[in-house]
């Protein structure tokens, strides 16, 4: 319970499907602020009182667990050197995969709880064999299917989400309203939890300082300079700081990241279609389809909010191989691509390697 | 079947504290007010000041209510060092124990930050004793020290001070102490004007002074040791929201709130008749019970640590295993967060505690473990089972019912942050 509207009327609904529920709060911040400031950012103490309100609401005991070691070292520790490493990492589908439905859910079931119950948006359902499967919400804008596109058969298991089937935000609200939970009209929390002012470059440059470093073109031109490589994320325009515009005056995007140089490589639109994304870090969400290493269609997901777009996959070696019907741009390595069968999670590569759809080598 | 084991949190309202303030809270008058609506109100507030002195050991003019104890650990403490240091600006080093509570430590730590307070930590010892030879090196020049406060007893671990030989130390050097006796009172005799006289800070008999110089003598030694005490009301069976402060007449100090001037100036405010008079039965009736109940509780005591020692023979006591509370066990399990104990416990109706949760909830390592040389995987395993007046056998026996199959769990999840 994170003291949103969300994981409250999650709470709820369990309550009235008869479970016996216990509401959990988790402090991931050593040093959480007092006051929520705006919609940015989670788990203040206020955060955490407005979870035990809704727990007492509800007459559930209400806890607050410590996890703020493990989510440093395993979500911002790790935050910080995939942007070092040139990659763009996803922070939420870090902590899904080790706190939320692993260190949190060890935890549970070691106390004798038998599953963890939250409010994101996303179904548990199951096929004529009866086999778990994860699928999309009913509410499309809502669904959150993709950060959980990290979860495993055991994990999916002993989760439940009683949102799901909900067809908008709305409908929560105006259902934690006739609960007379305080929380109905609380704004929902975006971006970076850890981040509660959203300034992700300011909080990256602290940490990271300031590196002055080239940017070049695909032909290896030196165009001007940056302050840092963790500023940039490839398909990024804003920012790109070149006085000289392009001859064809059409703007300039980041292709690449190169740390090692500490360089940014920009270029047109065009250059950053890939028509192949693959990684060898992968899981299935469930049973594991019968012939991975034939290819088969599916859709992929690269964001969050992204669509879904056609593609085939295919288990070559040891990498999942990804070959979209079309071109694919503004995808990163680091980031998590996220296959689906119609409604239905199959699983989730991270993208280690990418092709690029654009004849023409790149200088190095 | 619910279990209360938390007494040093709190302890259930006395019957007796109950049928006072009920009885208190028809009279509508103010005490400051001079007609008779207010004296009457004003009886009842002097009355529990009256009985209050009496169990203290102090004049009933020395007793300051208050709020609770914490607002007694902040007006004893900032009072001292804001008087202190405005008699004579150099002295501004507070001299205390590690180990504190949240309310002097958060006070000092203040007054560092802010008015200019140097910070002298004294540490304890592995079973929680401050250190007294560190101590008297501490004051052995005591020209820039504004105070030194203690703890009477710990919270945490339930070990006794020293506070006889602590307050001996404060009067040689010519300092004034504060004691902290919010843990201790209902459990040790406090008899404030006794060991002022015990340790000097008063002659055994009033006496007139042939000259001033004796007077001045006797005055400065009469603004040492122990000066002050702080102490609440719910820890003995009141109701939460009312507290006192022993202020020795023949000593200074800084009010911290301001307004009509009652209680010497030291705390004004309308004084809140039905808990002050809630404060008074609950202490008439401890006092008597005192002997008694140490007898009981300390037996009890005795027996469950020896019972969880059996059951879980990798546990330790933590705190003087003699010198200590009559009701306080603290008890720390090797490869346990105490968060997941607290939980098991409390899933089967059983209270107890753990070091001290932060304003939003979380369960934090002990710093009183941490200060007596413990490591952090230590200082997050403890349970604190405190006992009280309304505890019986029967609840230690479901405890220890419940103790073994919340150990192997609580085990099992490890240390899992």
């Amino acid at each position: 319970m994170s003291g949103g509207v969300d994981s409250a009327v999650a709470a709820a609904r369990a309550v009235d499907a008869g479970h016996e529920v216990v509401g959990v709060h988790l402090a991931l911040s050593r040093n959480p602020g007092t006051l929520r400031t705006g919609a940015r950012g989670c788990c203040t103490v206020e955060d955490s009182m407005d979870a035990q309100r809704a727990a007492n609401m509800l007459g559930i005991p209400y806890y607050v667990w410590d996890f703020s070691e493990r989510f440093k070292t395993d979500v911002v520790d790790d935050f910080i050197a995939e942007y070092e490493a040139g990659r763009t990492p996803n922070p939420c589908m870090r902590c899904n995969e080790k706190i939320k439905f692993s260190a949190l859910m060890e935890k549970a079931i070691a106390l004798g709880f038998d599953a963890v119950c939250t409010g994101h948006y996303a179904k548990v359902l199951t096929d004529e064999n009866g086999n778990l499967e994860l699928h999309r919400a009913s509410a499309w804008a809502k669904d959150q299917s993709y950060v959980l596109g990290v979860l495993t058969a055991d994990q999916i298991a002993h989760s439940m989400f009683p949102l799901g089937d909900t067809p908008s935000k709305a409908e929560i609200r105006l259902e934690a309203e006739a609960r007379g939970l305080t929380v109905a009209q609380k704004p929902d929390s975006h971006d970076i939890c850890f981040i509660p002012d959203g300034d992700t470059k300011g909080w990256l440059d602290d940490r990271l300082g300031v590196s002055p470093g080239d940017i070049v073109d695909v032909d290896g031109k030196r165009l001007g300079g940056h302050e840092g490589t963790h500023s940039f994320t490839i398909g990024q325009r804003k920012g790109v700081g070149i006085g000289v515009p392009t001859p064809d005056g059409r703007p300039r995007f980041v292709l690449e990241v190169r740390p090692k140089t500490n360089t940014l490589v920009v270029g047109p639109k065009e250059a950053l279609d890939l028509r192949e994304l693959a990684g060898t870090s992968f899981t299935w969400a469930g049973i594991a389809p019968a012939n991975p290493t034939e290819a088969f269609a599916c859709h992929m997901q690269v964001r969050a909010h992204a669509d879904p777009v056609p593609a085939m996959a295919q288990l070559i070696g040891d990498e999942l191989v990804l070959t979209p019907d079309s071109p694919l741009n503004m995808v990163s390595p680091g980031q998590t691509a996220v296959i689906y069968i119609d409604t239905r999670v199959l699983g989730q590569v991270t993208i280690a390697r990418t092709v690029s759809a654009v004849e023409r080598v790149l200088a190095t | 079947m619910s279990v209360y084991l938390d007494h040093a949190a709190s302890t259930p309202l006395r019957l007796s504290a109950r049928s006072a303030m009920v009885d208190a809270l028809d009279a509508s008058g103010n005490p400051s007010s001079v007609h008779r609506h207010g004296q009457s109100a004003r009886r009842i507030v002097e009355d529990a000041r009256e009985t209050l002195a009496a169990s203290l050991g102090c004049d009933p003019i020395e007793v300051i209510l208050t709020s609770g104890g914490t607002e007694s650990v902040n007006l004893a403490i900032t009072g001292l060092f804001r008087s202190r240091r405005d008699a004579e600006g150099t002295r501004t080093r507070i001299v205390l124990p590690e180990g504190e509570h949240h309310a002097t430590l958060d006070t000092v730590l203040w007054l560092e930050k802010h008015e200019g307070a140097i910070l002298d930590w004294i540490p304890l010892d592995s079973v929680g004793r401050v250190r007294l030879d560190l101590l008297a090196a501490a004051l052995a020049d005591p020209r820039d020290i504004a105070l030194v406060t203690m703890m009477w007893a710990n919270n945490e671990v339930g070990t006794i001070a020293p506070v006889t030989e602590v307050t001996q130390l404060a009067v040689n050097a010519g300092v004034p102490l504060h004691v902290d006796a919010i843990a201790a009172y209902g459990h040790e005799v406090i008899d404030f004007h006794a060991m002022r006289v015990a340790t000097g800070s008063e002659p055994v008999a009033k006496k007139s002074f042939d000259n001033e110089a004796d007077a001045i003598a006797a005055a400065r030694k009469a603004t040492s040791g122990l000066v002050a005490l702080s102490l609440s009301g719910h820890k003995i069976g009141a109701v939460a929201g009312v507290g006192a402060a022993v202020v020795s007449r023949k000593v200074s100090l800084s009010p911290l709130i301001h307004g009509g001037g009652q209680q010497r100036g030291l705390r004004s405010g309308t004084q809140d008749a039905p808990a002050a008079a809630s404060f008074a039965a609950a202490a008439l009736e401890s006092d008597r019970a005192r002997e008694s109940e140490r007898a009981r509780l300390t037996v009890l005591r005795d027996a469950t640590m020896e019972r969880i020692l059996n059951v879980i023979p990798e546990a330790s006591v933590q705190g003087d295993r003699v010198n200590r509370l009559d009701n306080n066990i603290n008890v720390t399990f090797p490869g346990c967060q105490s968060d997941s104990l607290l939980y098991l416990l409390d899933e089967q109706g059983i209270s107890v505690s753990t070091g001290s949760a932060c304003q939003a909830g979380v369960t934090q390592a002990s710093h009183v473990l941490l200060a007596m040389g413990n490591d952090m995987a230590t200082a997050s395993s403890a349970l604190r089972i405190t006992l009280g007046h309304t505890t019986t056998q029967e609840d230690l026996d479901t405890l220890l019912d419940a103790l073994p199959l919340a150990h192997s769990r609580a085990h099992a999840a490890g240390l899992t942050a």
